[in-house]
């Protein structure tokens, strides 16, 4: 292994590099302090190369450096995207920019809506306790370079506070035009407390994509996230949900990803609050050059809270998954229940699923239980279903759903989990 | 119905091991056939050789359904021509709904057969009063497949889906093991009131006593991959009575 401080100096060199031809985004007030901040953090945390830990298994390379590859944009007329059917504020944005004459009124959503580009000079005393703030924290202990990379440069997203119940789910819908789009954008989430909003997001986003969510959950708010990650298979991204959560906080966030050539999909959640709940859940399908990572990072910091992290991957013809988890309880946070499963379900001998779990604990009065696996299809149950007269095609795709549900059970609401169930049916009939 | 012929079956992995030695054996339609023998002499291999599981190479002979060359038959395709096996441990299929997997099963079969597929009222219908019939409760249809069935449950939901895919041929795979003495009369009578004059049975067990309940027009003693007596329901009584070693070394 290279040396520490050896490492170091070269991912400080690969940020100066990185950042030498870029400048802030032009605006004042608090955000560009915010920047300022973020940009500081970047040059000495360094950018993220392959030799270190974090990212032994994705080479972060397509992600951080100023050169890449031009991405297909998908023209899909064989399904509806998805949340079609909800009744939802939609927020639209083109290669990563916002779009007011696509989107609807954002005040139909019942809670305050503004846009990071607006903000800069006004006195939103709820976003500047936010905005940077949740992502420099979750600097430590694992350093987070590229969500930091957002804070500094991101210009495009949407600041919503929920003060009660929103009326309607808050949609933020990505399309693409161009090929060669390289989209950053920052939202920023506060559920007052009590209060309750549910976040939808899909579509492929950008050729390239660097999104960051921070949220705060007060005491008894809800937040409930819903993210597909869609069909353009060139794509390649990561994205960082920082969640902090106050007392009896909830939070779901489910991710569906089909396809893209290399995303990364980081969580960092905290609990500060007792009896806080966090369940962060992944369904993933790849086919061929595919390389899908999901690091989640629970801390429990408070007693009684409750976590789960549910992640399955359907992988084949060189698919690449990868999942780090963690679930850290401190000693403060005693009769924590925390759990974590992932599993890959190989379909050929191409695919990989590489898989890094692991919990540390500092309380002595907890329940917590991990599991990875990976395997194929049982060949005893699709016997069983083949005997009772099911097409083999149709036997596996009742498997692969099945072993799929346990991630689409962590979607709260029926009508969504129908919905992405009924597209990763889909997209298994089309890879089969 | 059925008619296997000289039927010679060794393990796929390894030719050495062989299993089914020419086995011959018809059955008419409406025939109950019963088939004993004691422990690694084939009656298992042979139900899974008709069903199509993986894993065992067929050397010489055939097995034919109403004329049909069943070893051509992809497993789907023999259930969907009216070949059912109930399976000595049934599978458990996390994630799948009971419920979900029936239909599934039964309208693919009608589908492969040129049949209306049933709509979800009308297979809702039926299979709420064979499942009355059964003790099978709304729970149990609710549940993934066979998770977290006992032993009885668990054979009680193989006849269930005997009654819902109303096949041909019915092969019953040491159906008796792990049951007690009221789940075995649940589905003895489960299975009696399948019987009728196009439906034929094959059942394969170690003991007499399913025999009580499911009476038997012939027996068949197997040893060593092949029958080597039949008779009527008399022959059980006399295993019940002496054990296999008389029969066999009468054979040998």
């Amino acid at each position: 292994m290279m040396p520490r401080a050896k490492l170091k100096a070269q991912k400080r060199d690969a940020a100066q590099a990185r950042l030498a031809a870029l400048s802030l985004p032009q605006g004042g007030g608090w955000v560009t302090r915010a920047r300022t901040a973020a940009r500081a953090r970047l040059l000495d945390m360094g950018l993220p190369v392959k030799r270190d830990e974090y990212w032994r298994y994705t080479d972060p390379r397509d992600l951080t450096s100023d050169q890449f590859a031009a991405a297909k944009v998908l023209k899909i007329t064989d399904e509806e995207p998805a949340f079609s059917a909800v009744d939802r504020v939609k927020l639209v944005f083109v290669d990563g920019v916002f779009d007011a004459l696509a989107s609807d009124d954002p005040a139909l959503a019942g809670v305050e809506i503004s846009l990071l580009l607006d903000v800069a000079n006004t006195d939103l005393h709820w976003a500047q306790d936010i905005y940077g703030k949740l992502e420099a924290r979750g600097q430590l202990p694992v350093e987070r370079p590229l969500a930091a990379f957002n804070t500094a440069f991101a210009q495009q997203g949407v600041l919503i506070r929920a003060t009660a119940k929103a009326a309607k789910p808050v949609a933020l819908v990505y399309l693409r035009s161009h090929e060669h789009a390289d989209a950053i954008m920052h939202h920023i989430v506060r559920v007052e407390q009590g209060a309750e909003l549910t976040l939808l997001e899909n579509g492929p986003v950008a050729a390239r994509f660097n999104q960051v969510i921070e949220a705060e959950i007060g005491a008894g708010g809800t937040l409930h996230h819903v993210r597909t990650q869609g069909r353009d298979h060139d794509r390649a991204g990561s994205a960082h949900l920082f969640a902090q959560l106050g007392q009896g906080a909830q939070l779901k966030s489910f991710t569906l990803t089909a396809n893209g050539r290399l995303v990364r999909n980081e969580a960092m959640i905290w609990l500060d609050g007792q009896g806080g709940s966090a369940h962060i859940a992944g369904a993933t399908v790849g086919d061929g050059a595919f390389h899908h990572d999901d690091t989640v990072f629970v801390t429990h910091g408070a007693q009684g809270g409750e976590s789960r992290q549910v992640f399955k991957k359907v992988l084949r013809n060189g698919a690449v998954g990868v999942f780090q988890g963690k679930i850290l309880v401190e000693q403060a946070a005693q009769q924590t229940d925390g759990y974590q499963i992932s599993q890959a379900l190989l379909l050929d001998e191409n695919a990989q699923f590489l898989a890094k779990p692991e919990l540390e604990i500092y309380a002595d009065d907890v329940k917590c239980s991990h599991g990875s696996t990976s395997g194929e299809i049982d060949p005893a149950q699709l016997f069983y279903l083949r005997a009772r007269g099911v097409p083999e095609a149709k036997a596996k795709m009742l498997l692969v759903l099945a072993f799929l549900a346990e991630a689409l059970d962590e979607i709260a609401d029926p009508d969504l989990a129908e919905d992405l169930r009924g597209r990763m049916e889909s997209w298994l009939q089309r890879h089969s | 119905m059925l008619e296997i012929n000289n039927l010679h079956a060794e393990l796929e992995d390894d030719s050495e091991v062989k299993i089914l030695k020419g086995l011959s054996l018809t059955i008419n339609p409406g025939e109950v056939h019963a088939i004993m023998g004691p422990n690694g002499s084939g009656k298992s291999t042979l139900s899974y050789v008709l069903s199509g599981r993986d894993g065992y190479e067929v050397t010489q002979g055939g097995a034919t359904l109403e004329g049909a060359d069943l070893l051509e038959m992809e497993p789907e395709e023999r259930a969907a021509a009216g070949l059912f096996l109930a399976f000595q441990y049934p599978v458990e299929i996390p994630g799948v709904g009971n419920m979900t997997f029936l239909r599934t099963a039964v309208n693919a079969q009608r589908k492969a057969r040129g049949e209306e597929e049933l709509s979800a009222g009308e297979f809702l219908k039926i299979i709420r009063a064979k499942a009355k019939e059964l003790q099978i409760d709304a729970d149990m249809l609710k549940r993934p497949v066979n998770v977290g069935f006992s032993g009885g449950e668990k054979k009680r939901n193989e006849i269930l889906q005997m009654a819902m895919l109303e096949p041909k041929m019915c092969i019953l795979d040491e159906t008796d093991s792990g049951l007690d003495v009221d789940a075995m009369k649940l589905v003895s009578d489960g299975v009696n009131a399948l019987r009728d004059a196009g439906r034929s049975f094959l059942v394969i067990t170690h003991y007499q006593r399913l025999l009580n309940h499911i009476k038997p027009d012939f027996v068949h003693i197997m040893s060593e991959g092949r029958i080597i007596k039949s008779g009527g329901p008399e022959l059980a009584l006399e295993v019940e009575e002496n054990g296999y070693a008389d029969l066999m070394a009468e054979a040998s």
